[in-house]
């Protein structure tokens, strides 16, 4: 048995351990419990999945989210020297092009996952956000690579920002968005919109983690086998 | 009903209503290495990416100048200037944001552009000419009296002169300003001709877009001017970029531009947009339509429903099936 020694003198009685109570209302215990609740590691770094994930067609998510990474550590390469560097460097055009193919690919791999998904209605079983929010990358994919198009300080610049600042306009946008201000339109670039991308991609995986890849069309998750007679195949 | 009947309703009940699909899933699993398949992605784009750039590079054709415009083509640039002192150039009768000289666009009774308001104001006499050459050329004395002329006359009387002017343009041989007919055209002709010799030596690329400032980032101004003019189109027709070739998702050279605004383009193609003069607010108007569509997908009756009549689901769980039945729905 241990034997307690006082403290020297002055040194205030030790606090009483938190109540328990107290502890549990925190935001901060909450947004824990919430979060490693719907997510433990096992479901954030799977080691098995449904034998029914045996398609070619999947390849084409993780592929968006590869070329998607292309696309940042290119794009922060073209950032350290300036927006005008690429034009007069050989390494800079280089760097330039696997930026543009980097993006070309990403936009293409997302567009047929997402028909994939579609062809597989991977909104059932309340993952509608999860469609939803695949839908919000595609725009804000869109926007982001039309701001880069804007910025490239070149002829394909000037022309499609003169076009494009027309639709803006006829609808109140450009009074807010300047695709002839290419100072604006590089910050939307550089910071905003990948910013905002990002995020809808990490919530996008994040639900799609949480509900597991869409069973097959008449498949009952809970069985594995075909949905009996008599319940809604969804 | 008795308590057990009762509850076999409401079994029965809840097992209409439960979604197979929501579940956790309980059928047979497979070994997944997310990390190695993450990684082997990573190295198969990156060496896809890296080939691609090399074997095909990007395009990067020279920004047009200024300069180069007025060297290329003195007449449109010539001409576009006078546009911009009579007010008929597409700049200077835009509306709004740049100026209250039309209403804008509308998609019926709806004008989003009239709403936005004047927000980035541009006077196009002032802005692209007269500033400039106040700037620029004040120091040459007959820049100065033509200068001088023009400010101390009246709006209607600028107007006059400059309207006089595009008109004899129209009727010059081959339009060119320099071999109007003589007429009333006050300082016109020779503020056009101090525009153009300004152009040439290059100082009118930064005037218009310094604003008084040493810095600069914005070329809102520059590039209306440019714009107005018919330089920049021809340039971008012969390059296929057109709106009635498909514009802007169009890429310089045969590069695959912005193929996913293939849609968006698309309306640009047929009427009655092609034809509307609201057609840049209805194309916009129906894109945000058809976009609320495509992020609400699963609430929509009959478009949810399309995979299911077209079962093309069932080649990519044909395996599945195969082994446990199902895939008839």
């Amino acid at each position: 048995m241990t034997a307690t020694l006082p403290g020297p003198a002055g040194t205030p009685p030790e606090a009483p351990e938190p109540d328990e109570a107290v502890l549990q209302r925190q935001w901060t215990s909450k947004l824990r419990r919430g979060f490693f609740g719907a997510y433990p590691p096992e479901r954030l770094l799977p080691d098995t999945q449904p034998s029914y994930v045996a398609s070619w067609i999947y390849v084409f998510g993780v592929a968006t989210i590869a070329a998607l990474v292309m696309i940042i550590v290119s794009g922060l390469v073209l950032t350290l020297e300036g927006p005008q560097w690429w034009h007069t460097s050989t390494w800079g055009h280089f760097v330039n092009s696997v930026h543009l193919w980097s993006v070309e690919l990403f936009m293409l791999f997302m567009v047929v996952h997402l028909w994939g998904k579609y062809i597989m209605s991977a909104w059932r079983g309340k993952r509608a956000l999860t469609w939803i929010t695949g839908a919000l990358c595609f725009l804000a994919s869109v926007g982001t690579a039309f701001t880069g198009y804007v910025i490239q300080t070149n002829f394909d610049s000037q022309w499609i920002s003169t076009q494009a600042k027309d639709g803006l306009n006829s609808v109140g946008i450009g009074a807010y968005f300047n695709v002839l201000n290419t100072g604006q339109m590089l910050l939307f670039h550089v910071m905003m919109l990948p910013l905002v991308l990002s995020l809808i991609v990490v919530l996008h995986i994040l639900l799609v983690r949480r509900r597991g890849v869409v069973p097959p069309v008449g498949i009952d998750a809970e069985t594995g086998e075909p949905v009996v007679s008599g319940e809604a195949a969804r | 009903m008795t308590t057990t009947a009762q509850a076999t309703a409401v079994t029965a009940t809840a097992r209409r209503r439960r979604d197979p699909a929501s579940g956790e899933w309980r059928g047979p699993k497979r070994p997944y290495d997310i990390v190695k398949e993450f990684v082997i992605a990573m190295v198969v784009v990156g060496l896809l990416v890296v080939g691609l750039a090399a074997l095909f590079s990007s395009p990067d054709d020279r920004s047009v100048t200024l300069r180069a415009w007025a060297a290329a083509a003195p007449i449109d640039f010539m001409t576009t200037t006078a546009t911009e002192l009579d007010g008929s150039s597409g700049s200077a009768g835009y509306g709004p944001p740049y100026n209250s000289n039309s209403t804008g666009q509308q998609i019926g009774p709806l004008k989003l552009a009239q709403f936005a308001g004047v927000r980035i104001p541009i006077d196009s006499a002032n802005d692209f000419v007269i500033n400039p050459l106040t700037a620029l050329s004040s120091a040459d004395p007959t820049v100065k009296a033509a200068l001088d002329q023009w400010n101390g006359a009246s709006a209607t009387q600028q107007q006059t002169w400059a309207t006089n002017y595009t008109a004899a343009i129209a009727k010059a041989p081959n339009q060119d300003p320099t071999k109007v007919a003589a007429g009333d055209y006050g300082p016109v002709p020779a503020l056009v001709a101090a525009e153009y010799q300004v152009a040439l030596t290059g100082a009118l690329d930064g005037a218009l877009g310094m604003g008084g400032d040493f810095y600069q980032t914005n070329y809102t101004k520059s590039l209306l001017f440019i714009a107005d003019g018919g330089y920049l189109a021809t340039l971008a027709d012969n390059q296929h970029l057109a709106g009635d070739s498909w514009g802007m998702m169009n890429e310089t050279g045969s590069y695959p531009g912005q193929a996913w605004l293939w849609l968006y383009t698309f309306w640009y193609q047929i009427n009655p947009f092609k034809s509307s003069a609201n057609a840049d607010a209805l194309v916009w108007g129906l894109m945000m339509i058809l976009t609320l569509g495509f992020i609400l997908v699963p609430f929509i009756p009959v478009v949810r429903s399309i995979p299911r009549w077209v079962p093309l689901y069932r080649l990519v769980w044909r395996d599945y099936y195969a082994k446990h039945g199902g895939g008839r729905h």
